[in-house]
């Protein structure tokens, strides 16, 4: 025999080209059995501090207060806010839809100088940190913004005429900036890839565009629009830096609730209540889309991208052409209005001041250097992103045996984290790991675990498609001419990952660098990370304090869109869009 | 993928310091200094809300006596960092915690995060001002809460002083007033606190009746009083003429405007009983690893240098009798009649009034 006993035993090896089905790891038991290490690490740092949470929440002060479900089920106003968080997560997610479907379109059916980079940069602000987002939105739309600062002087008025902030209206627009990249990517990775023979048949027998559209486009694009849509829906609804710095008391969401709760009218029991409740809801919303993404990728007939693109510009074409840009320019303002925002100041300061404002001259005590603030949240980021890397990898290999329904179940469950709100994992945190057997406070540990936990679901969705796209007969033809596994692993499977996990690594990066739920509730008054900073800086009064945030927002821009850069590069088409 | 290997170990290698510093006291953490006597630089830190400030030298002069580095880190409104100084209880990272005043001080007392301490200094301090009589904080600064006005937008829009609470639910007070979180904001706290006493909580018309009328009357409400007063008031650049904060705020104005202000450009509103005495103070934590040097401060801030210096920088006055007050405080008015409420009652309703006022206010 050349190969294993196992290769000639098993039934499966002989049988089909599938490439999801990676059959030749399953005859090492040691290499199963590193599945272990994500598993005790989910269970230690996530379900334990759920629980915990669930716990504190029914057991508090059972003779004084009555349970905490009963009375948050029987408070109009915490059953208001779950309400609100629905519909104000519905109305974003169909707003989302419609920016993102004409940008789809165009990306989906024009080829053009250029178009690589600009789909990178549309798809920027989905990799945001909120507080960023949220900058931006009041630098552009705020009272003193750039929008009122120009129709005051056109108009010559007193007042600012544009008062949105602390309205719907900017938190809906902000989650649609956010997640209108998400419904774009999707979408348009589906539609260039879409048969054109269907339409064109339809045409051909005299149907309009729009009946086209409706009858035959928009019934394929299906999958792909109500996929993006749970996600831009899960992601609106657990919100938290954009409906608390844009927002105000008025308009709460679940995890508005639970911070205030929690920091505010310390009612911890209350918070563990609603924390619960917002668990149940994103893991049904999280199981739906780990569905439809397991059945989506089978192919349907698809056909490869240059052939949906258009030949012939006609004179629509060209209209459409032109009105996009600046549509999606539009779109895109919150960003460029920071970035010139914070141009603007650092120029009206002198040099003198502007180093003032990183390094102080004279040395004042209640002085948190912003050089401080920034080196801390890197010290963070790096023991996150290795945990992130290891435990993300580790749990792609275990779900790449398989689709069957076990192992969506299972991708739903490891993915969990980032449905659950960053503030309840915080909140977990917090009252979890205060104690016995486990004490963390006053360690930066917490934050980086805090940390791992939600980046290490981005590592999975960047690794898995790869790894579920490497062609078993490579590892196959390995292990025939004698490569032992760890060879195997090395020579195979890592070269053909590494981009992916380079996408993983800088993906699990900038999501560190710009935590902010948890970050909130986690930071202690020594380790406060850029997101925190930026929050503290904005609710202190004064134009210097100002200039802190936006400085220090930039400065988080910055690194996060040069992470998103090499992202990027380093992805490959088969990836998929998420 | 030899980039990938070479990505990857250039992370770890990064990465073991920060990993190796484990539970990191702060950066700046001093050297040891090798002395005849052994004496090592203790590091003492101080958890305050945002509106803590001292001058420098007071700070540099405790440092240097006690060889000492102090570092002051401002956590939000007073509130806030009351609760979160009670989810660290046992282990904080800080040592002392400054700003607990009256009306936060029993859920403190409760969560027993603090230590006592009696300072020697405390036989100066008048016994109305002793907040705490078992000593776990000891008193360091007051003042009245009480409305703020901007005489400039008052005059020029014919708007007369209002003479009693009632008053502010009336049209012409609409839309004019900004008060702060009592959640959150030890000023907001003890101004609701003085509704409840002015208003009553059974009667026909009770605080909570006043407050709905507020709302409906366009009351701005904001976090905290810095927030509130440098955003929000008119004299700031905000629309809202009034606004909840000290009697001795007027006087600040004037210190500040370098003579520009001869008399304030503010006043007081003092309306029987609708006023607050607030007692701050400053407390050990429990769990502190300094608790001598930590005491050491305490005393250090009921002596004449911290006490004189209060004024001129947080605006309120030093409970040490023998502690001289600047001129500019002549514009500073005492409200003869403050609203007076007993320590049990504050702790038995404190939450319960927080949680009603929320209701009504915010939702």
């Amino acid at each position: 025999m050349l190969g294993p006993k196992s290769y000639y035993d098993n039934p499966n090896t002989t049988v089909k080209r599938d490439f999801s089905i990676i059959q030749p790891l399953k005859s090492v038991a040691s290499v199963r059995l590193l599945i272990v290490i994500p598993i005790l690490f989910f269970c230690l740092f996530f379900i334990y501090p759920l629980i915990s949470i669930l716990y504190h929440s029914l057991d508090a002060n059972s003779f004084e207060v009555s349970n905490p479900f009963i009375v948050l089920l029987n408070d109009s106003y915490y059953l208001g806010r779950i309400w609100f968080t629905f519909w104000q997560a519905s109305v974003s997610t169909i707003l989302s839809i419609i920016i993102g479907m004409p940008i789809a379109y165009f990306f989906a059916k024009y080829n053009f100088f250029g178009k690589t980079i600009l789909k990178s940069i549309i798809s920027l602000p989905f990799i945001l940190p909120t507080v960023v987002v949220a900058m931006g939105f009041v630098v552009i739309l705020g009272p003193k913004g750039i929008i009122n600062s120009i129709l005051i002087s056109l108009f010559d008025l007193n007042e600012s005429p544009l008062k949105i902030s602390n309205t719907l209206t900017i938190i809906f627009l902000a989650h649609a900036f956010y997640n209108y990249a998400i419904i774009v990517r999707i979408v348009s990775a589906l539609w260039e890839n879409l048969d054109k023979s269907m339409s064109e048949s339809a045409k051909i027998l005299g149907a309009s565009r729009l009946k086209t559209f409706y009858h035959i486009t928009l019934p394929l694009l299906m999958p792909a629009i109500v996929s993006s849509a749970i996600l831009a829906f899960t992601f609106s609804f657990t919100s938290f830096g954009v409906v608390l710095i844009l927002g105000g008391s008025k308009f709460a969401t679940l995890e508005v609730a639970i911070y205030e709760l929690t920091t505010k009218l310390f009612r911890l029991e209350l918070a563990g209540a609603l924390s619960i409740i917002q668990i149940i809801f994103t893991f049904v919303f999280l199981l739906l889309y780990a569905r439809l993404q397991a059945s989506s990728s089978v192919p349907l007939s698809l056909k490869p991208s240059e052939t949906s693109v258009k030949q012939k510009l006609g004179l629509w074409d060209k209209l459409f052409f032109i009105c996009i840009i600046p549509y999606i320019l539009i779109v895109l303002s919150p960003i460029v209005a920071l970035v010139w925002r914070t141009i603007s100041s650092i120029l009206s300061y002198q040099f003198t001041q502007i180093t003032n404002l990183f390094y102080p001259e004279r040395e004042s005590y209640f002085y948190l250097s912003p050089v401080t603030i920034i080196w801390n949240s890197v010290k963070l980021a790096i023991p996150a992103v290795l945990i992130a890397i290891i435990i993300g990898t580790l749990v792609s290999y275990f779900l790449s045996r398989s689709k069957k329904r076990g192992f969506s179940l299972a991708d739903a469950v490891f993915m969990l984290p980032i449905g659950v709100s960053a503030v309840t994992l915080g909140f977990g945190f917090l009252i979890t790991f205060n104690t016995y057997p486990i004490d963390l406070r006053g360690s930066w540990m917490m934050l980086v675990l805090a940390h791992s936990l939600i980046a290490y679901p981005f590592v999975i969705r960047s690794v898995l498609p790869v790894l579920r796209g490497i062609n078993p007969e490579l590892r196959e033809s390995a292990k025939l001419l004698g490569a032992s596994s760890a060879n195997t692993f090395r020579l195979v499977d890592l070269p053909i990952l590494s981009p992916a996990l380079i996408v993983g690594t800088t993906f699990a990066f900038a999501i560190s660098i710009g935590e902010f739920g948890a970050s909130i509730l986690l930071v202690s008054p020594e380790l406060t990370t850029i997101p925190v900073a930026i929050f503290q800086f904005m609710g202190l009064p004064g134009s210097t304090n100002l200039d802190k945030a936006l400085i220090m927002s930039t400065v988080l821009m910055s690194v996060v869109t040069i992470g998103f850069v090499m992202i990027e590069r380093f992805r490959s088409k088969s990836s998929g869009a998420f | 993928m030899k980039s990938f290997i070479g990505y990857m170990s250039a992370l770890i290698l990064i990465s073991l310091p920060p990993i190796g510093c484990g539970n990191s006291t702060s950066e700046t953490s001093t050297p040891e200094i090798a002395q005849t006597e052994s004496t090592q630089i203790r590091e003492l830190k101080i958890l305050a809300h945002d509106s803590f400030d001292i001058s420098d030298d007071v700070i540099q002069e405790f440092e240097d006596t006690y060889n000492a580095k102090i570092t002051i880190f401002k956590s939000g409104d007073a509130g806030e960092m009351i609760n979160r100084a009670i989810l660290e209880k046992g282990n904080p990272s800080t040592d002392i915690l400054y700003g607990i005043d009256n009306t936060y001080l029993t859920r403190a007392l409760k969560e027993e995060i603090f230590q006592p301490y009696v300072s020697p200094m405390m036989s100066n301090i008048p016994n109305h001002l002793i907040l705490d009589d078992t000593f776990h904080v000891t008193p360091v600064n007051y003042g009245y809460v009480n409305i703020n006005y901007d005489k400039d937008y008052l005059k020029n829009n014919q708007l007369e002083l209002p003479t009693s609470l009632e008053e502010l639910t009336q049209p012409q007070w609409k839309g004019k007033l900004v008060v702060e979180n009592p959640a959150t904001s030890s000023p907001g706290l003890a101004f609701l606190i003085a509704t409840v006493s002015y208003f009553g909580e059974d009667d026909d018309y009770n605080y909570l009746d006043f407050w709905g009328s507020l709302r409906m009357n366009d009351v701005l409400v904001k976090d905290g009083w810095s927030d509130a007063y440098y955003t929000d008031f008119t004299m700031y650049g905000g629309d809202r003429p009034l606004v909840v904060s000290y009697a001795t705020s007027p006087a600040a104005e004037v210190f500040f405007s370098d003579g520009k202000y001869i008399e304030p450009p503010t006043g007081n509103i003092l309306i029987d009983h609708a006023t607050f005495l607030q007692i701050e103070g400053i407390g050990i934590l429990n769990g502190t690893s300094v608790a001598d040097l930590a005491e050491k401060f305490v005393d250090y801030t009921l002596g004449k240098r911290f006490q004189e210096d209060i004024p001129s920088r947080m605006f309120v006055y030093p409970v040490n009798p023998e502690a001289s007050i600047p001129d500019f405080f002549k514009f500073a008015q005492v409200p003869t009649l403050p609203a007076v409420v007993t320590h049990t009652t504050i702790d038995e309703k404190r939450d319960e009034w927080i949680d009603a006022w929320t209701k009504i206010v915010l939702r």
